[in-house]
């Protein structure tokens, strides 16, 4: 009896590493500590009500934002490690098996539990707001969304410290992701991990195509919308069409696994290839889905910051539109070396380079706006600035690897390593960024520090260069990804070195984000007003932070940047307040526990699968079932906000008279 | 005008009217737009499930083919039962407009059980299959084929569950704008799945017979 427990609890767990063993302990306390609060302070009640149950897209913006700040942070630490592995020849901190271990959970979460939650995090927190909406189309299918993601995301973390961790590569690749090269539980957790939060991406992208088309204000146009709601409609295009393919590749690759499939495997007929194929039908797209949005924001921050509208917006849509669509057509330039042959090869060169020409027009589109402009250097501008050199520099390597014939040099290679990071941080992490800056007091009601932002801003920005430029000399010196260690004769050791001091100069530059942000809830610049920045937008027209219905009074907007319009109107004056009789009962979704309850059997059923448990699968599908069923029979869903409410609200926040 | 009549049931009282409210949206309409998009990317589902069969149908390694396998009958069968259960579902909804409750739920019934045997013929075509030796595991192109047929029955099978709790919320509180979207949404979902198995029909049974 003793003997088999102890023979479980060994694989169970997951021992051996001091590393793993420090993560035990602080996830213990941590977990100790919050339960401690909780119930010392009697949260609970609090924890239910207004968080945990709520489909008000504004707090759900917010649980994304700090649950992928989270993620960044353990991302970060991942790419530390690896950094300080690479730094010289011949270290031997990490293991080979912990090295790959490393990778693949740093790209997977980077991208996966980091970028897409930030960004669901920003439209939740804008696009209502920008639009005049109160909400978005489908509040509940809304909190349905977060908790998949929250719960997937878990799901994935805890193969640190539960079972093991995947090590096949952020796309998981067969044969090595295959029973017969990865017999343990770590794919498993990938496959799970990944699948219940995608469920709940492609839900938003369903939710955001809904609202934007159908809830926007009376009197915007299409033609009129701002343009970071056009990008969000763009990523979620993208997001309907690419999700489910990933969904079924994750689903065939977990029926190769559990039910000995073919489909992927070296016997049995099975195409490794046909999965390399789907795998990046999706993620090739995926890059678009998260980058799309970042160049709304960009978009939004140079026209507020240079006091002009965006120059070109019919362009900027179009651009917006054909990238969406081209984005299908280049996934072969990931493995141009399959050996496709040149035909096939020539297509994908072509495409991938014809996405060059829409993006090229957006960077021009942004110098145009801020030419002539009266350019502020607040804080969302500084990193939209920073972008640019950097997208610049990221699209003309990515263009050098889609030469096909040179990629065969480049595959694979360091080359590769600084491209992607050139353009998923200098794009998408700087832009998000620029984005939680910008709207940051007008969800939270005060501006996050300009000083500590300051040396956020240069530490990123210098460690980004330092870091990746050597890389790119790396890849000529022959240096590929995914190697653990190097021997001294290879000569790369200097570069390294200072490819490592330029990531811990980034790490510091996020430390110092931690501290801007505590710093800035005591002591940050209260934003009274609700239009910080002078904004030209509708969500700069209610109050910082918004009441729970947004707009007390649904606004009219006939024009583009209506209330940069409006305001000229009145020569810069705020808004006039909205005279008490014109308020009325306002209608609004009602709480709901489900989507939590719903997610967490998720997590139940995918804990089951990852271990094989087939009784705790079925329990975990039952429970999804059943909530299903419960939701379905409920009708009382929605309630009404009364007038006496309504004005209360809006007198406090000192907009009625 | 059709929110007073679905809230009335929230409150009882049904005190507000339509006209107090803007920038309030038709949301069981919306809702129809929602599961339009979802069908788009269900669509999205079986469109790479079927390029998985195609692309991988003739690496049987040596063991059965579709040839030897699928038996005529069978696969007529339940195309037959399918087509007949989207036509009375069909007929469900000509019901619904009517304003015809039990009518309504009749055919309702009479398109699960057509459902239902439509997914007992399936299990028992798996069952004969795999009794002949032919398994998930046996060959990539089995795997495929499991797998698609498969999705498709899961589907059905999760329509059916769907329709008798939609049939326990029509008797208890009859057609509203609520419960009617609610058909109007399963019935697009049934004759979705009945065009799926069209393509299945042709492109796994006819072809692979031939
Ligand atoms: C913040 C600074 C970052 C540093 C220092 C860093 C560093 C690294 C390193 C050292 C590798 C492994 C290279 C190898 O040996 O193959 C890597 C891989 C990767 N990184 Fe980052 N990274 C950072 C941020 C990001 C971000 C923001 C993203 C995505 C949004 C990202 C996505 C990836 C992906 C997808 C891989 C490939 C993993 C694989 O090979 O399977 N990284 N990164
Ligand atoms: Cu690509």
């Amino acid at each position: 009896m003793y003997a088999s427990i102890k023979s479980f609890a060994s694989s169970f767990f997951v021992t051996g590493d001091p590393l793993i063993y420090g993560a035990d302990v602080s996830i213990g306390l941590t977990t100790v500590a919050i339960l401690f609060v909780l119930f010392y302070f009697k949260k609970w009640g609090w924890l239910w009500r207004e968080w945990l149950t709520t489909v008000d897209h504004k707090k759900i913006g917010m649980m994304y934002l700090i649950a992928s700040l989270l993620m960044l942070f353990r991302g970060g630490v991942d790419a530390l490690l690896m950094r300080a592995q690479l730094a010289m020849p011949n270290v031997h901190f990490l293991q080979a098996e912990h090295y790959n271990e490393v990778f693949t959970t740093h790209g997977t979460i980077m991208i996966l539990f980091m970028a897409m939650p930030m960004m669901f995090g920003l439209f939740n927190m804008v696009v209502p707001l920008q639009i005049g909406a109160r909400d978005v189309a489908y509040p509940y299918l809304n909190a349905v969304s977060f908790w998949l993601f929250f719960f997937g995301a878990m799901l994935f973390n805890i193969s640190f410290v539960i079972g093991g961790s995947p090590d096949a590569g952020w796309l998981s690749y067969p044969p090595l992701s295959e029973m017969s090269h990865s017999p343990g539980v770590g794919q498993n957790f990938y496959i799970w991990g990944i699948q219940i939060s995608g469920i709940g991406s492609l839900a938003t992208g369903i939710n955001f195509i809904v609202t934007i088309l159908k809830m926007r204000a009376p009197g915007m146009k299409l033609m009129k919308m701002p343009m970071f709601s056009w990008s969000v409609l763009s990523s979620s295009i993208i997001i309907i069409f690419a999700f489910p393919i990933l969904t079924v590749t994750l689903a065939l690759l977990f029926i190769d696994r559990f039910l000995g499939g073919h489909l992927f495997t070296m016997d049995g007929g099975g195409n490794p290839m046909m999965y390399v194929n789907l795998i990046w039908m999706w993620g090739h797209p995926e890059v678009y889905i998260v980058v799309l949005p970042a160049f709304g924001i960009f978009s939004e921050i140079v026209a507020t910051f240079s006091r002009k509208r965006i120059f070109g917006y019919k362009s900027m849509v179009f651009a917006l539109m054909s990238i969406s669509i081209l984005s299908f057509f280049t996934w072969v330039h990931h493995f141009f070396t399959m050996g496709a042959g040149a035909d096939v090869n020539v297509f994908f060169a072509i495409a991938t380079m014809a996405i060059g020409i829409p993006t090229g027009a957006k960077v021009f589109n942004w110098l145009f706006t801020m030419f002539r402009g009266r350019i502020r250097l607040e804080q969302p501008m500084l990193w939209t600035l920073a972008f640019i050199p950097c997208f610049v520099v990221g699209g003309a390597t990515g263009v050098m690897l889609a030469v096909a014939p040179a990629d065969y040099q480049y595959h694979n290679s360091y080359f590769l390593i600084a491209h992607f990071h050139q353009v998923l941080i200098g794009g998408v992490v700087f832009g998000y960024l620029a984005g939680i800056y910008y709207w940051w007091p007008k969800l939270f009601g005060f501006k996050l520090n300009e000083r500590l932002g300051k040396w956020a801003f240069w530490l990123w920005n210098i460690g980004f260069y330092v870091c990746f430029m050597p890389q790119y000399a790396l890849g000529f010196m022959g240096m590929t990804r995914r190697v653990y260690t190097y021997g001294w004769d290879l000569g790369w050791g200097p570069l390294n070195l200072v490819s490592t001091i330029g990531a811990f100069l980034m790490g510091i530059g996020f430390v110092f984000q931690v501290w801007q942000i505590l710093y800035s809830v005591k002591y940050g610049e209260r934003d009274t007003t609700g239009d910080p920045w002078n904004g030209r937008t509708l969500e700069w027209s209610i109050p910082s932070p918004p009441p729970m219905y947004n707009f007390a009074v649904v606004p009219y907007a006939g024009e583009q940047d209506s209330f940069w319009e409006e305001k000229e109107r009145r020569d810069f004056a705020p808004a006039p307040p909205v005279p008490v009789a014109q308020l009325e009962a306002i209608h609004m979704p009602r709480n709901s526990g489900v989507p939590f309850i719903f997610s967490a059997c998720w997590f139940v059923a995918g804990f089951g699968f990852v271990f094989d448990w087939l009784w705790m699968a079925i329990l975990g599908m039952v429970g999804v079932g059943v909530t299903l069923l419960v939701r379905s029979f409920q009708y009382d869903t929605d309630y009404y906000v009364p007038v006496e409410e309504v004005i209360e609200t809006e007198i406090a926040a000192g907009r009625a008279i | 005008m059709q929110h007073a009549t679905s809230h009335s049931h929230s409150n009882g009282a049904g005190a507000h009217t339509h006209s107090h409210d803007h920038g309030h949206h038709d949301q069981e309409s919306m809702k129809v737009l929602g599961f339009w998009i979802f069908l788009v990317t269900d669509c999205l589902l079986f469109g790479t499930l079927f390029a998985t069969y195609v692309v991988l149908k003739a690496h049987t390694d040596g063991g059965p083919t579709g040839k030897e396998l699928f038996e005529i009958p069978g696969f007529v069968a339940e195309t037959f039962i399918l087509l007949t259960s989207s036509f009375t579902s069909g007929l469900a909804v000509l019901a619904m407009n009517r304003k015809k409750v039990n009518q309504l739920i009749g055919w309702l019934i009479v398109t699960v059980l057509l459902g239902a045997a439509f997914v007992g013929l399936e299990i028992n075509e798996f069952v004969n299959m795999v009794h002949e030796g032919a398994t998930i595991s046996t060959s990539a192109f089995l795997t495929a084929f499991f797998v698609l047929v498969g999705t498709h029955g899961l589907h059905v099978s999760v329509g059916l569950i769907w329709m008798i709790a939609l049939m326990v919320q029509l008797k208890m509180r009859g057609v509203t704008p609520v419960t009617q979207r609610k058909i109007t949404v399963i019935s697009l979902y049934w004759h979705f799945l009945d065009v799926v198995w069209i393509f299945l029909f042709t492109i796994v049974y006819l072809m692979g017979v031939m």
